[in-house]
């Protein structure tokens, strides 16, 4: 099945899965050529821009600045202000703290490290507290280890782990902006896996790693950090099902045309040497599931938004109104279904009868 | 979601331009509202970087902070949109009309109400944000600022907490505004973005709402509405600017971020004017006059409130005040579908899609009809109704019509297409129905189980009453130096 995704991917090297990229794989669980494209550590990125449809993810220069200063804020002098967090918030009598940087030793160094460093800890059990900065964790996705590195911490005390996570929102009198927890808690869930396939992996116990992750974030208007405890149990299963589902891959796979590449190889001058046409041909040969909410989540959903366009897919209204629409897949069949050109099939007679009276009441009221 | 707006979509796509879902207008629209666009700066919860404000769509200010990270030039920014904003609002609190009550004293209403219009959801949320970061603040002690600053506050406070209550106009986010009364052929994510909405509803001439749509999607041609701005212009445009200002703060380092800042702003705020006019060209539902009614007595609290020297709204909600606020959101969010309903065949039409609601010709009627004897003998008429909709009422089931004001009827049968109603409110007071309080066959009328009479809600302690379970009784909010002092970095 490697051979098969290293095909697909062509003579480049599988793109790192960030852990947001990881998160973003549980929005759409439905999409195979997502989970294609992922397993195959295609970079869509890359890809969408190849096509002519790159996506409009871009980040403004404040919001950078502002993150890590942010972040430097918290970390300063060996993560004292952390410190001082976590005591309250945990009830921990925690007088001294040590710090790791893992950064420290060389990039090639650093997965073995974190490896050996958390091994250490779980086995010495001492009673001092220590922060690890910037571990590089590995996961596996769809065969592939991915490595993470993320800008969060872990925190060990007595043998049990924390996911610090340190994040540049505000937090106003008890109040942040949700959709911005959620993404928080998608996130630093990605990073819990991680940590307990590290555990397991070395022969201890996964559950040592807390499903309570801290969630650290300016408080009001101000600098001041401020930490919060987030259950992410329900973002764990969510993601566990979504990777379990990638490593079924294969039988997405099984379906493909033999020869199939995503290949963005590039000639001596960078650019790919295939022609946005072909890949947008090999593209089509993966069925997609286009939503709306793709557009805050993928870098293919400009070119997927166009394909279901231009096939007046219902899927382009949203999920709520194909439901409604009885899941009745072409815009022009639904119209048909209402206005009676179209004959219903069987399974459709139900849908049809409320599509014609809504049809009705609609003339009714606009004439 | 109903298959009804489903509908509407698909037709949107194929004539490609929106369709109407409502066939009137369900807000306020106020002569001379204020349109209100800030932008902020990426990041940050609540730093301002500009804002086009004004009521006249000709001549609006621009407000700009040349460094959004510093703080007097924030101040300075609320001070100067507080010069905006309160003479506009203080306005309405002049004219008063004395209105009597049934039971009780008269009391003085405003006979006008301030309308804020902003582009969406967002802006509403950052126009409460910045009252939050305003309205502790003091014009004496540590941290003096202009006295207008915490005034500012208070009323931007309460605009937004407003504008949570269904049916309000008080503040208006035009994307919301809009989306109420069309449907566009694209998603409800993609409705968020003001120009391509606008698209939609109001295509330039020679094109048609998908190529207008996706047009409004580049933020070089269209930018984003806003309070967020397009990272793009943040890099290339606004980052240098603000760093050649750092560098030398003249007034040409601050002109050169006031036009940067103007070509972010002005297409938005030509998009919120042209909102105000499409909405305002919808003719008016018959019950919008009674919830503005109940904005301006809102609004005319809220002035008491501030002219007798209150305090400013608390950070948070007491348990008892904030079940009580979410009970009377409820109770208002029902009253607003019911009225609508009331007001607007083509909203109706969406009870009826579920059996709710049914419309028909009458069939036969006998009005002078009676039941029981003696001294309990009623008028009770009985009206048969034809109908092709698919009634889902069961016999007993109390309705209304939004024909006839006080009428009301309860199912006695429903069966083949045919509705047997008996008729019992709103005959008057003779032997005899009044002229009129029956429906007579051949008229077209329109029946539903939706009332506007609501249970009232469980009886919620008073404030002072909050039982310990739910941290005792709050103590007043009273704001303190920190408050005032309060960094807002
Ligand atoms: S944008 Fe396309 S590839 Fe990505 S999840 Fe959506 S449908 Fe799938």
């Amino acid at each position: 099945m490697n051979r098969l995704l290293d095909e697909l991917r062509g003579p480049v090297p599988p793109r790192a899965h960030d852990a947001r990229a990881i998160a973003a794989l549980a929005a759409n669980p439905g999409c195979a050529r997502r989970a294609v494209l992922d397993a195959a550590g295609v970079d869509k990125d890359g890809t969408a821009r190849h096509l002519g449809f790159p996506a409009p993810f871009g980040q403004s220069q404040f919001a950078i600045t502002r993150g890590n200063a942010f972040e430097a804020l918290v970390k300063e002098n060996g993560c004292a202000e952390l410190l001082r967090l976590l005591r309250e918030l945990l009830g921990l009598p925690v007088a001294q703290v040590g710090y790791q940087d893992v950064e420290n030793v060389g990039s090639h160094l650093r997965a073995s490290h974190t490896r050996a460093l958390i091994d250490r800890a779980v086995r010495d059990r001492d009673d001092s507290a220590v922060f690890y900065d910037h571990p590089l964790l590995g996961l596996e996705i769809a065969g592939h280890t991915s490595y993470l590195e993320p800008d969060v911490l872990a925190f060990q005390l007595g043998g049990r782990f924390h996911i610090v996570e340190i994040k540049s929102f505000a937090v106003i009198d008890g109040q942040a902006e949700p959709e911005k927890v959620a993404a928080a808690a998608r996130q630093s869930a990605v990073y819990v896996l991680a940590l307990r396939a590290l555990l397991e992996d070395l022969g201890h116990a996964p559950e040592r790693v807390s499903h309570d992750v801290v969630l650290v974030c300016p408080e009001n208007f101000a600098n001041r950090p401020v930490a919060t405890l987030v259950d992410v149990r329900r973002q764990l299963a969510v993601l566990r099902r979504q990777l379990a589902r990638m490593t079924r891959v294969d039988r997405l796979l099984e379906g493909l045309p033999p020869g199939l590449t995503f290949s963005l190889a590039p000639d001596a001058e960078g650019v790919p040497t295939r022609s946005a046409g072909e890949l947008a041909e090999a593209l089509s040969q993966v069925p997609a599931r286009y939503a709306p909410d793709c557009l805050s989540t993928c870098d293919l959903c400009m070119f997927c938004r166009d394909e279901a366009r231009s096939c007046g897919s219902t899927d382009l209204l949203g999920r709520q109104v194909r439901d409604r629409l009885g899941g009745v897949a072409g815009m022009s069949e639904a119209l048909g279904l209402a206005e009676g050109t179209v004959e219903p099939a069987e399974d459709q007679e139900e849908i049809a009868g409320v599509l014609r009276l809504a049809n009705r009441l609609r003339e009714e009221c606009l004439a | 979601m109903s298959a009804l707006l489903a509908l509407a979509q698909l037709r949107a796509v194929r004539d490609g331009v929106a369709q109407p879902v409502t066939t009137v207008r369900h807000c306020h629209v106020a002569d001379r509202p204020m349109v209100f666009v800030p932008l902020k700066l990426a990041g940050e919860a609540a730093a301002p970087l500009g804002a086009m404000v004004g009521t006249d769509p000709e001549h609006p200010r621009l407000l700009v902070v040349p460094q959004p990270r510093n703080r007097d030039l924030r101040f300075a920014f609320a001070g100067e949109l507080a010069e905006v904003l309160l003479p506009y609002v203080e306005g309405f609190g002049k004219t008063t009309e004395t209105v009597e009550r049934k039971s009780g004293e008269p009391y003085e209403r405003c006979l006008d109400a301030p309308q804020i219009v902003v582009p969406n959801r967002p802006a509403v949320a950052f126009t409460g944000l910045l009252g939050r970061s305003t309205r502790f603040r003091r014009a004496d002690g540590p941290y003096p600022v202009h006295p207008s600053v915490p005034l500012l506050g208070r009323w931007l406070t309460y605009f937004a907490d407003r504008s949570a209550q269904p049916g309000s106009s008080l503040l208006l986010a035009a994307t919301e505004a809009l989306g109420a009364h069309w449907a566009t052929g694209q998603s409800g994510l993609e409705d968020a973005n003001l120009a391509a909405l606008l698209g939609w509803i109001d295509p330039p001439a020679g094109m048609d709402g998908r190529r207008a749509a996706e047009e409004a999607e580049d933020p070089l041609l269209w930018p984003p509405a806003g309070p967020a701005t397009d990272p793009g212009f943040d890099n290339e445009v606004l980052g240098p600017a603000i760093r050649a200002y750092e560098e030398a703060p003249t007034a040409r380092a601050v002109e050169r971020i006031s036009e940067a800042l103007r070509t972010q702003l002005e297409p938005t705020w030509r998009l919120v004017w042209r909102a105000v006019e499409l909405l305002r060209a919808l003719p008016e539902g018959s019950r919008v006059g009674d919830r503005w009614e109940a904005d301006r007595g809102s609004f005319t609290r809220f002035t008491e409130r501030i002219a007798e020297g209150g305090p400013p709204q608390a950070r948070r909600d007491g348990a008892v005040s904030a079940a009580a606020r979410l009970a009377g959101l409820e109770r208002a969010r029902a009253a607003y579908d019911v009225q609508r309903a009331y007001d607007d065949p083509l909203v109706m039409a969406e009870y009826r899609l579920s059996g709710e609601a049914f419309a028909g010709v009458v069939t036969a009627a006998e009005p002078e009809r009676f039941e029981g004897e003696g001294r309990s003998r009623k008028l009770r008429p009985l009206v048969t109704v034809r109908t092709d909709d698919p009634v889902r009422l069961a016999p007993g089931t109390a309705v209304g019509s939004p024909d006839r004001k006080g009428h009301g009827a309860e199912v006695v049968e429903v069966a083949g297409g045919e509705v047997v109603l008996k008729v019992t409110k709103g005959m008057g007071r003779g032997r005899t129905p009044a002229p009129g309080a029956v429906p007579e066959p051949g008229e077209r009328v329109c029946y539903t189980s939706l009332t506007d009479d609501f249970q009232t809600s469980a009886a919620l302690p008073d404030p002072e009453e909050t039982p310990w379970t739910h941290g005792g009784p709050p103590a007043e909010y009273v704001p303190d130096d920190d408050d005032a002092r309060e960094e807002w970095a």
